[in-house]
């Protein structure tokens, strides 16, 4: 069910896990979109040339996920902030998912922190980062 | 912190580099949702009444340097990670400026040496000179040793 206001959260509540599309085809129209149409991030073969296991996720997508996955446990949530730390590259076309946990709710405020991790299937982070939301009390 | 990291903070930080004008076209900031996974209706759909750009919109946009004129090169930049902080709606169609500052130069020590870390921070205004948002690129050098 989704989150509609700050009462409806608990601390230390786990957010419904969030599965990326991570397909090539869908990094490489965003990396395009943006601009970032190096072949690291939108060709497998030439990503190897370059040392990296395939092509690679652009960060600000992983952080893109991050935000949408908020939202799909709390439509309403107005992010505030977000900060990110790209741990290890994110490959394209491998299974990767989002876990976010509330580390803190600040009644006063409104405001809810989380901590969120890219994982991939072999359940290594990739990607973590912390979140702080604002929801209608 | 060494004084050479001291020095460079009083010279380089919190001194506007750039600034730079981005239009932020609907067609784009959707595309940009719909690929990040967004489902909310005010990312997506041009007719809601509160629609505006995902909050992360703003990462994309990339002034027209990264580092200041005279800049130590300490090393090869590598991308340590990105923050974004929300302080208004982005609104597509219209116009903003970024405005580009380091806000924040430190080190880390380990085994390999010496770490420099760079926050580039854009700050972004609109056309009434509201402060939207701000979007921090923080960088990692390596010491050539």
């Amino acid at each position: 069910m989704a989150i509609q206001k700050l009462d409806e959260v608990e601390f230390g509540v786990d957010l419904p896990t969030f599965v990326p599309d991570t397909s090539l085809a869908i990094t490489t129209k965003f990396a395009k979109l943006i601009g970032w149409d190096a072949p690291r991030f939108t060709d497998h073969e030439a990503a190897k040339k370059e040392g990296l296991a395939g092509a690679m996720v652009p960060g600000i997508l992983s952080q893109g996920y991050l935000v949408a996955m908020i939202h799909n446990w709390a439509p309403v949530a107005e992010v505030l902030v977000v900060d990110t730390v790209f741990r290890a590259p994110v490959i394209a076309d491998e299974a990767h998912r989002i876990n976010g946990v509330v580390t803190d709710i600040d009644e006063d405020e409104c405001k809810v922190e989380i901590d969120l991790t890219v994982a991939n299937e072999k359940g290594e982070t990739r990607v973590f980062g912390t979140a702080t939301v604002k929801l209608p009390r | 912190m060494d004084a050479d990291i001291e020095e460079i903070r009083g010279k380089f930080l919190n001194h506007d580099f750039d600034e730079k004008q981005f239009a932020i076209e609907p067609e784009t900031t959707i595309e940009y949702a719909r690929l990040c996974g967004e489902t909310a209706d005010r990312f997506l759909n041009t007719d809601h009444e509160e629609f505006q750009a995902p909050p992360t919109f703003v990462t994309s946009l990339s002034g027209s340097r990264m580092l200041p004129k005279g800049f130590p090169r300490f090393g090869i930049g590598m991308d340590a990670g990105k923050g974004i902080e929300c302080l208004k709606p982005i609104r597509p169609g219209s116009i903003v400026t970024g405005k580009t500052h380091l806000h924040d130069i430190y080190t880390k020590t380990g085994r390999s040496g010496r770490m420099i870390f760079v926050v580039t921070r854009i700050e972004f205004y609109d056309s009434e000179g509201n402060h939207l948002a701000n979007s921090d690129s923080r960088m990692v050098m390596k010491e050539r040793s």
